[in-house]
């Protein structure tokens, strides 16, 4: 079995994986990082999104060892210890959750929207959003959220 | 007023110790954000865990099986166990009612993606594999797929069932206009983004507990146990919350459990099964859908006079919950309107695919999606504007009886409305589209103001009752337990608020733990909206009950009556003292007096008595509506809905964020519904749109960005509900007709005077093919 090896939130790590592993069972079984979720497995519905070297990508669509080498981060990784991500915070604020499921993936994706286009407009944001799935809130407190953390991140 | 549209006023930042009323997040919000809170996909896992999925006769729809050959499961890698019927040693079913719906196919298959076996193995990879190796031979019958091959079989779950008022053949003939038409509304699949899962852990002695991701824990327990011949009280099941539920998880999470269960039970080790998101779509059941057939008289102003319609419900091939179903279909034929005379007749129509079941709104949407058609083809045709063909039929004075008998004594609805007509500015709105429509050829605008009035009950009268379990810690913090289910929604947050409330603490001093069978048991299933009106009541009850003993004991060392005892602001006061309230609890504990207390409630005046067809089934009705804008293009049929305004009553909002959040995602997945959200079956009954990437489920830039949503300014419910709030659940899927009856107008627009031909969900295709009738001679 070949081995992988990554940064994962900052953490050097590594493991032993099938060819076939996808990157989102080397995170949530291999490191039991389980924040990141599956809603679909088929690459629709964006409660698995991550960040590969600063950009979002949906983990259950690429393989473990395609991230070899690179700097993974969950949404485990985002906050600063005790200190919520702007990103994080301004979901909290704005009630852009209910169930929740959605809601890593969510945080992730917009995250990497607000590095690449500071100044997104609305439509921008929704668009962006497009592979993500949320069955709960009608998106309109995540919009909301993401454009309050436009103004703090 | 609580506003939530970015135009308006925001939802102020949630504020700490206060509770109800207030607009606190979510109580899982923190851990949420973070990738912290665990849904049962995340919970460690025992070493020796075995992953379990399940298999099924994928070449077939029907008949009997003449081969089940698992030899190549059970030899693949990692398996550890193969499971079929013969290894239930009690009930082979996880019916919630009827019976009829066996946990594996037994010598039959009734549907495409009917379980048949399951299998444990190492991990989910082995274990899914090695299911597909089955071969599974069945003398395959034709199927019944559609309504109409059901009916053409004569073959139904259930019996039929009528409302009856007046004498409507008598008031069709005497009547200015008479109309017949025909209505077909789609099902919907929940698309729960947590899809369905179970884990289960064997105990000692047999013992088995089960996380399940349900709205039923109670359920799962009684058939857990039934499937296993034990007694419930060696059954546990625990559900801490759900990734979304919206009625999926109300009967159709038990088979899961079960499954769970029976591979613990056989392989003596931990069992956890998470369906594949395309079998739970293929597995399990959907909203409803139906076809309408009606006939209804007016007079020249709109007015009815009689209404005669029939809902031919696909109900699948069970049961299931459709009795409910299809009953709440009829309640809510009348929406807010008054039928003088009516026939409301509903046929349970059986059909060899999956069984239909609960989904938001349980039966009721499809119900009032027909009765606001009607309004618009009475407008249509003698051209006049649909709201007031609407008002011109509000229940009123002296024509306030629904079709099953209640008096609707709490009727907002014509003031509500009113007052949606004001803020959304129709009147002026109608003139612009008017006017959009004469300058423009090709796209084609709509617009739409539609009413919801929904009763708040569960029409199955044992089903309104709640337990909740309560303690004080002598730190003064304070633990609550209830029997509902918290899937999003927010009740665990709501009854936190109230409990809070009660005992005159912060926020968050208030602890809820998971909903589990061990510590209030015999529950009712989370769903009919009534999950706060419930359980807010049991937890009030019970902390209450603490309350007065804790008052006793403040009253008795110092000297007071318990009526100069007050308890507010983390502290509780005894005339002229303040003792802090974990002071109080510590004292208690040492006066020895307790400190638990269970709580219990039961929804007082109903009186349904289905046979009879008399009694009344809700304890109140709930209010609001919207108005929707639409563009069409009628070259490509593809729609934009442009802005949407919603006034909603929630009588006194126990938590104004959690209760907007409710109506604008309730909002948008009617609007998905009644849209884009297509299931489309073969003729061998296999299910073709069994993933997001061919079932369209609404994203971020198919709603509105103008969408204003307004709670409407109530004085508080008229009935003593919990802090008189109103249920806030499945209403607003309602609002969404909104959006279709605007469509309807749209396509309208092209010949007045004519009805266009258009069903739910009116997905670019549908609405392209309303466009072209329009232009039929
Ligand atoms: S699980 Fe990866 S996109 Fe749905
Ligand atoms: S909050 Fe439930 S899916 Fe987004």
């Amino acid at each position: 079995m070949p081995t992988v090896s990554m940064t994962v939130n900052g953490k050097q790590v590594s493991g032993e994986v099938e060819g076939r592993t996808l990157l989102v069972e080397f995170l949530r079984e291999n490191l039991r990082l389980t924040g990141t979720h599956v809603g679909c497995d088929t690459s629709q519905c964006g409660a698995c999104v991550v960040h590969i070297d600063g950009n979002s990508a949906k983990s259950c669509s690429m393989l473990a060892i395609q991230a070899n080498g690179t700097k993974v981060t969950t949404i485990e990784g985002l906050a600063n210890g005790d200190e919520l991500h702007p990103m994080q915070a301004a979901f909290k604020e704005h009630h852009g959750l209910q169930c929740g499921f959605c809601t890593p993936g969510m945080v992730m994706s917009a995250v990497d929207l607000v590095k690449k286009k500071p100044k997104a407009s609305e439509h921008e944001i929704r668009e962006w959003l497009e592979g993500n799935i949320c069955r709960c809130t009608g998106y309109h407190n995540i919009v909301k959220a993401i454009q309050h953390a436009q103004q703090t991140m | 007023m609580w506003h939530s549209a970015r135009r308006r006023t925001q939802i102020p930042p949630a504020d700490d110790g206060v509770s109800v009323g207030s607009a606190i997040a979510h109580d899982s919000a923190a851990g949420q954000i973070r990738g912290s809170a665990q849904y049962i996909d995340d919970m460690p896992e025992a070493a020796n865990l075995v992953h379990v999925a399940p298999g099924y006769a994928t070449g077939a729809a029907k008949g009997r099986i003449t081969r089940l050959d698992l030899d190549a499961v059970r030899a693949a890698p990692g398996v550890v166990a193969v499971l079929t019927s013969t290894d239930i040693p009690g009930k082979n079913d996880c019916s919630p009612s009827f019976g009829g719906d066996p946990i594996f196919a037994d010598g039959r298959v009734e549907f495409h993606g009917q379980v048949v076996f399951a299998v444990a193995a190492r991990t989910r990879e082995q274990a899914r594999k090695a299911a597909r190796l089955a071969k599974i031979d069945v003398e395959a019958e034709t199927p019944a797929v559609t309504v109409e091959d059901g009916l053409a079989s004569g073959e139904t779950v259930l019996p039929d069932y009528q409302f009856l008022r007046g004498d409507p053949a008598r008031a069709k003939d005497g009547a200015a206009n008479v109309v017949s038409g025909s209505l077909r509304v789609g099902g919907q699949e929940h698309f729960y983004l947590e899809g369905q899962v179970a884990m289960a852990l064997p105990g000692e002695g047999g013992e088995i507990h089960v996380y399940s991701s349900t709205q039923h824990p109670s359920e799962v327990q009684h058939l857990v146990a039934n499937m296993l011949g034990k007694p419930e009280a060696e059954i546990v099941c625990e559900c801490r919350r759900m990734g979304g539920g919206f009625g999926g998880k109300e009967s159709q999470a038990s088979q899961w459990g079960c499954i769970a269960a029976l591979a613990a039970s056989v392989t003596g080790r931990a069992a956890k099964l998470r369906l594949d998101r395309d079998d739970d779509m293929i597995m399990t059941g959907k909203r409803h859908d139906v076809r309408v057939d009606y006939t209804y008289a007016h007079d020249d102003k709109g007015r009815l006079a009689a209404v005669v319609v029939e809902f031919n419900m696909r109900c699948g091939y069970s049961a299931d919950l459709s009795l409910g179903v299809c009953d709440r279909t009829m309640f809510h034929t009348d929406n807010a309107y008054y039928y003088p005379n009516v026939r409301i007749h509903s046929r349970r129509v059986k059909t060899d695919t999956v069984s239909n079941t609960a989904f938001r709104g349980f039966g009721g949407p499809q119900g009032m999606v027909f009765a606001e058609r009607m309004m618009d083809e009475i407008a249509i045709r003698l051209g006049i504007d649909p709201l007031d063909v609407r008002k011109r039929n509000f229940y009123g004075r002296g024509r306030d009886v629904t079709p099953f008998g209640m008096k609707v004594a709490d009727n907002i609805a014509p003031r509500l409305i009113r007052e949606l007509e004001k803020t959304s500015d129709y009147r002026q709105r109608r003139k612009a589209v008017k006017a959009f429509n004469r300058q423009n050829r090709f796209l084609k605008k709509g617009l739409a103001l539609t009413p919801v009035k929904f009763g708040i009950a569960f029409t199955l009268k044992h089903l309104n009752q709640a337990g909740a379990l309560v303690h004080v810690y002598t730190d003064g913090s304070v633990q609550v337990n209830h029997g509902g289910t918290e899937m999003g929604q927010g009740l665990h947050t709501k009854v936190a608020q109230v409990v809070a409330e009660e005992f005159g603490i912060d926020f968050d001093r208030v602890k809820i733990t998971a909903t589990t069978t061990d510590k209030v048991p015999n529950t009712t299933p989370t769903a009919a909206s009534s999950g706060s009106d419930l359980n807010g009541m049991a937890a009030k009850r019970a902390a209450e009950i603490i309350r007065n003993r804790m008052a006793e004991v403040a009253a008795r060392l110092h000297q007071a009556t318990t009526s100069d005892v007050g308890f507010a602001g983390n502290m509780v006061r005894v005339g002229e003292r303040e003792i802090p309230f974990a002071e109080l609890a510590r004292t208690c504990f040492l006066e020895r007096v307790s400190l638990s207390s269970t709580g219990y409630f039961a929804t007082p005046k109903i009186t349904w008595d289905r046979e009879t067809t008399s009694g009344q089934p809700f304890l109140y009705f709930a209010y609001g509506a919207a108005c929707s804008e639409v563009t069409i293009d009628t070259l490509t049929g593809e729609m934009r809905v442009d802005r949407v305004d919603v006034l909603h009553d929630v009588g006194k909002s126990l938590n104004p964020a959690i209760d907007i959040g409710q109506i604008e995602g309730g909002f948008v997945q009617g609007m998905g519904w009644l849209t884009t959200e297509d299931l489309v079956y073969d003729a061998s009954g296999r299910l073709a749109t069994h993933a997001p990437s061919t079932y369209k489920i609404p994203t971020a830039s198919d709603v509105p960005e103008d969408f204003r949503v307004t709670l409407w300014d109530s004085k508080g419910n008229r009935e003593p509900t919990i802090y008189r709030s109103k249920a806030v659940g499945e209403p607003p899927i309602m609002l969404a007709i909104s959006v279709f009856s605007a469509i309807t107008d749209a396509v309208a627009s092209l010949r007045p005077g004519r009805v266009p031909k258009l069903d739910a969900p009116a997905t670019p295709e549908a609405i392209a093919r309303a466009v072209r009738s329009m232009r039929e001679a």
